[in-house]
């Protein structure tokens, strides 16, 4: 029993990551029909920058805020002047792109910091939580920061006029101009909004992954399932994706087959949900006209 | 400008000298009087980017030598191309050295599979594989492969030293794996398994793997928790095994760890996973870790790190790639002062096999390199060391290989 | 002005062909095998582009079956003693299997979630590959070494020019065949799916049996290639077939041209020099730079992207437009 707790426990904390970065790309999703491959990336990048604030010795939580909001602006500056030019492109060419990028960022943070593993301080120290070791105080505390972002995100959107700009700008772009709504801009700060919780997703990761730029990759991958399972265009879908892909993988790797084949039974399951529901768990059943 | 008498003159130099036999053989393509032209490959960018540290460090080193007067009044040249650790990539670029770049030898390229790729090629070309930036036991293969050479102590014994060690200090013990699903993981095992021997492998009671696109391995250490074993051989690279370390610890698990050589790095594995929480943890060492303060006022970490400070950036000093390197580099270039004047493909692969209890700077007190014609296995020397907090405290004698 | 354009197009074959044909006979051992690796990446690419070009099917997992053509050919040959000449064919009929197969789940879901689950597909192949279970067959992760095949004696031909005569061989004889295929009551079937899959099935047609079977067609394409690059590399390993591969796949038919057979000459020719083109951009930037050439190649692909977001032969076909229409 103590064992399946604590698979579920590690499955929890990791998961919540995988759901703020599958919320991210439902976020980009939702308002371009894109899927960015370089959300990792940026994620990782933005992990880089708060790491260097904090070697320049600034405390955690201002390195924590200025990373957000330097990763909300980078998300705007992105969508404006690399994604923008290619709205009118045929989709593969928007997905080269993000290829691109992510290989930029990824090679940039080489670079810039080597390929060394380091270490990326938690906010959440001391000792581990409800005893018995099954979640340590970071795995914890990122459970609660991963709610917190969810939480603010749907509020955002649910309750602020900003919000509800940015919602109608996505279903229906047209009418939106029609009423005044800065479509483009809507767009941009999506990206920016996008850019930001990754990079919450990539300071709660950090200390269980641990610092180097190939640290997202893995996360990304499992985003993505999680974001296939609970459907690509409801938020609440791919936030439960998230986190079930963290809590079924670790139990099935545990349990049913060994973790030599944890990836393959992963892919196997997204085309076994894809099959029974298409449009994933929660996404919306999609009506083609004739 | 040639002009005819030249000609005549060297053409009859040419002749006298091919009359005189093999005495002096020809000097390898890519040796001139002024330069001598190497070539590896590394993987500078995909997934093992980080051991493209080794081939900076490597191009720094000789460009220190060159600055000091080069080796017999010759620059080293060293060509480092990126691979990505794909071995179709590695075959293009190492043809791509010997065919266009036309280099005298292969030095330390990297990763199992790319030089498996590689070998067959340059060994029916006769091109020298000098010093494999791998620890795979295939490479020490003298009579099936006679032009390539490994350098390292290789997995399988260090862990077989890892498998002596627990029958010795805790017969009764219940084993558990970690290991990468790669050949480095699965060498590891089989080692362990070599060390306990056939009537002693059922120690091992549970294994688990993991990929390397896998953001954590968390899992598989409850997995390995729940087998109720109380020691743990984590043969991982460092991201995964800081990880390791770090969740045995907050699970609440005290086996005994011992780990692979590749993670040691206090930098880069013990201080990420908590320096309180990689108390004891066991490893096998042959070189100084450079955030070991023991070393503080070795000369040979003194060479090193005026080396760092000269010719790298300030964080590669704690880099233990840096240090592989730095070794690496310092091995090649005593090969090449064996040589002497004869630069023949044949002539460095016969002083490649003929480094008698070479020391180097960064290598533990005590651990010589040596080569001969039925030992291309420089490196066989480790050294048991427990972690205490700060740093690796050597304990035992040396194992020899 | 179809004449105009046959005749141009043919000219243009008949100029690539005979290049492609001297080349071997030019160039030294070392740049035939880049040849060659260019004729294997065109064979994969001209069945991408045949999913995804033509039938509108993303696969962001060819390099899964390119590995299956890679291990297939290289154990019939090491464990079963195939000759290569047999042991590709074998392989890539298996490879059509496995397309094919795969291609019935993907029936059902469409675009976006077929992409993102051959992604994952491509990134469980090396774990797939590595699995204890098959390393009797696998040789495990020392992979298994293939033999070069020799030369028929009495040609005169080197190891390295008969491979690559072999590659640009099945790079014809493939794209002939996807010629007419594309430009057959096939080929339309495959178009009118992708543009208007409703329609067509009202039309008449079989759109699963098309679809499945074009996916088929298109892992067939890339076990040809998988197996023709094992035996050109003369080793097949896990870490030979990981995700890179398949997104380099994925930016051959993209920066070649979607929906263009000729393309995938592009495409290969982009996949396989650019990398090399941005490693010697970064050596200006000192030896620090070492990682750079990722990002420049990543800043390549978004200004070539720019330039030509139809591909290489999308940007063709306007040139070509335009000037007919000015002249």
């Amino acid at each position: 029993m103590g064992a399946f707790l604590h698979q579920v426990a590690s499955g929890l904390a990791l998961g919540g990551v995988y759901a703020i970065m599958a919320l991210a790309l439902v976020m980009i999703y939702q308002a371009t029909q894109l899927i960015n491959f370089a959300q990792g990336e940026m994620a990782m990048f933005s992990t880089y920058f708060a790491w260097k604030l904090m070697d320049l010795g600034e405390p955690y939580w201002f390195a924590f805020f200025a990373t957000v909001i330097a990763s909300f602006i980078g998300g705007i500056v992105i969508e404006r002047l690399i994604v923008r030019p290619f709205a009118k492109a045929p989709v593969l060419a928007s997905v080269i792109v993000f290829i691109g990028l992510s290989l930029i960022f990824n090679s940039l943070a080489g670079w810039l910091y080597g390929y060394s593993v380091t270490s990326f301080d938690s906010p959440f120290t001391g000792r581990p939580w409800f005893g018995a070791g099954y979640m340590s105080a970071h795995e914890a505390g990122a459970v609660l920061v991963t709610l917190c972002v969810l939480a603010l995100v749907y509020a955002f959107f649910r309750f602020t006029p900003l919000g509800l700009a940015m919602r109608a700008a996505a279903q229906n772009p047209e009418s939106s101009r029609l009423v005044g709504i800065r479509v483009g801009w809507m767009l941009a700060i999506g990206w920016g909004l996008a850019a930001a919780i990754g990079s919450v997703a990539g300071m709660m990761a950090a200390p269980i992954v641990y610092l180097d730029p190939n640290m997202m990759g893995g996360v990304l991958l499992y985003a993505f399932a999680g974001a296939v399972l609970g459907g690509i265009d409801s938020p609440f879908g791919a936030v439960f994706g998230g986190v079930a892909v963290g809590v079924l993988g670790n139990l099935i790797g545990a349990y049913v087959v060994g973790d030599e084949v944890k990836l393959s039974v992963a892919l196997a399951i997204i085309i076994a949900v894809l099959v029974w529901r298409p449009s994933g768990l929660f996404g919306r059943r999609l009506v083609a006209r004739v | 400008m040639i002009n005819r008498r030249r000609f005549l003159q060297s053409s009859a130099a040419a002749a006298f000298a091919a009359k005189a036999g093999s005495a002096l053989a020809e000097n390898a393509p890519g040796v001139t009087d002024t330069e001598i032209k190497i070539g590896q490959t590394m993987p500078y960018s995909g997934p093992a980017s980080a051991y493209g540290v080794i081939g900076r460090s490597e191009t720094a080193y000789f460009k220190m030598i060159n600055e000091q007067g080069g080796v017999n009044g010759r620059k080293i040249n060293l060509v480092s191309l990126d691979d990505a650790y794909s071995p179709p990539k590695t075959v293009e670029q190492v043809r791509r050295l010997v065919e266009d770049e036309k280099v005298a030898f292969l030095f330390n390229t990297l990763g199992t599979p790319p030089n498996i790729a590689i070998r067959q090629y340059l060994n029916d070309n006769k091109v020298p594989q000098l010093f494999v930036a791998t620890g795979a036991a295939t490479f020490a293969d003298p009579e099936h492969f006679p032009w390539t050479m490994g350098y390292q102590p290789n997995y399988q014994t260090e862990s077989k030293i890892f498998g002596k060690h627990i029958l010795k200090s805790k017969p009764d013990a219940k084993i558990a794996v970690l290991y990468q699903n790669d050949g480095f993981g699965k060498d590891y095992l089989i080692g362990l398994k070599e060390g306990l021997g056939a009537d002693h492998a059922a120690m091992v009671i549970k294994e688990a793997s993991y990929e390397t696109s896998e953001p954590t391995v968390d899992s598989q250490i409850v997995t390995l928790q729940g087998s109720g074993a109380d020691v743990l051989l984590i043969a991982a690279t460092p991201k995964f095994a800081a990880q390791a370390i770090r969740k045995t610890f907050d699970v609440g698990w005290t086996p005994v760890r011992y780990m692979t050589d590749v993670s040691q790095s206090i930098a880069s594995v013990m201080k990420p996973a908590g320096l309180e929480k990689s108390k004891g943890v066991i490893t096998a060492i042959y070189g100084k870790d450079p955030t070991d303060v023991r070393w503080k006022d070795d000369p040979g970490f003194k060479e090193y790190s005026a080396f760092i400070a000269k010719y790298m950036t300030p964080k590669d000093l704690i880099d233990a790639f840096a240090v592989y390197g730095f070794g690496a580099a310092a091995t090649m270039v005593q090969v090449l002062k064996q040589c002497g004047s004869d630069l023949s493909r044949a002539n460095v692969m016969r002083q490649a096999a003929n480094l008698k209890d070479l020391e180097l700077p960064m290598l533990l007190p005590g651990i010589k390199i040596n080569t001969s014609p039925t030992n291309f296995s420089p490196i066989r020397q480790e050294a048991l060391a427990a972690f205490n907090g700060e740093s690796w405290e050597q304990f035992g004698e040396l194992y020899q290989a | 002005m179809a004449d105009a354009d046959g005749a141009l197009n043919a000219l243009v074959a008949i100029a690539v062909g005979i290049i492609a044909l001297a080349f071997p006979f030019v160039a030294s051992g070392y740049h035939l095998y880049q040849g060659a690796q260019v004729l294997i990446f065109a064979v994969a690419l001209l069945g991408l582009n045949l999913l995804t070009g033509f039938n509108g099917q993303i696969s962001l997992g060819h390099g899964a079956f390119f590995a299956i053509g890679g291990y297939g050919t290289a154990i019939l040959m090491v464990k079963f003693g195939a000759p290569y000449w047999a042991a590709i064919p074998l392989a890539s009929v298996l490879c059509f299997i496995a397309g094919f197969l795969f291609g019935f789940p993907a029936l059902r879901f469409g675009g976006l979630y077929l992409a993102l689950a051959t992604f994952a597909l491509a990134v469980a192949t090396p774990q797939i590959l590595s699995y204890k279970g098959f390393d009797a067959f696998t040789g495990g992760s020392q992979g298994l070494t293939l033999a070069k095949p020799q030369p028929p004696s009495g040609l005169g031909l080197t190891a390295d020019q008969w491979l690559y005569l072999v590659c640009l061989a099945c790079a014809a004889a493939l794209y002939w065949a996807a010629r007419n295929l594309v430009n057959g009551r096939i080929g339309r079937a495959l178009v009118a799916i992708r543009d208007q899959p409703i329609a067509a099935e009202t039309m008449g047609v079989d759109a699963p049996l098309y679809k499945t079977t074009c996916f088929g067609v298109s892992a067939l394409y890339a076990g040809v290639a998988g197996g023709l690059s094992a035996i050109a590399v003369g080793f097949v390993s896990p870490e030979s077939f990981g995700l890179p591969l398949s997104l380099a796949f994925l930016v051959g038919v993209v920066v070649g041209g979607l929906a263009s057979l000729g393309g995938a000459l592009f495409g290969a020719l982009f996949i396989e020099f650019v990398p090399n083109i941005a490693d010697q951009l970064t050596v200006s930037f000192g030896e620090g730079a070492k990682a750079l050439p990722g990002a420049i190649y990543g800043v390549l692909l978004i200004l070539v992207m720019a330039a030509m977001p139809t591909g290489v032969a999308g940007a063709a076909r306007a040139l070509a437009s335009f000037l007919r229409n000015e002249g």
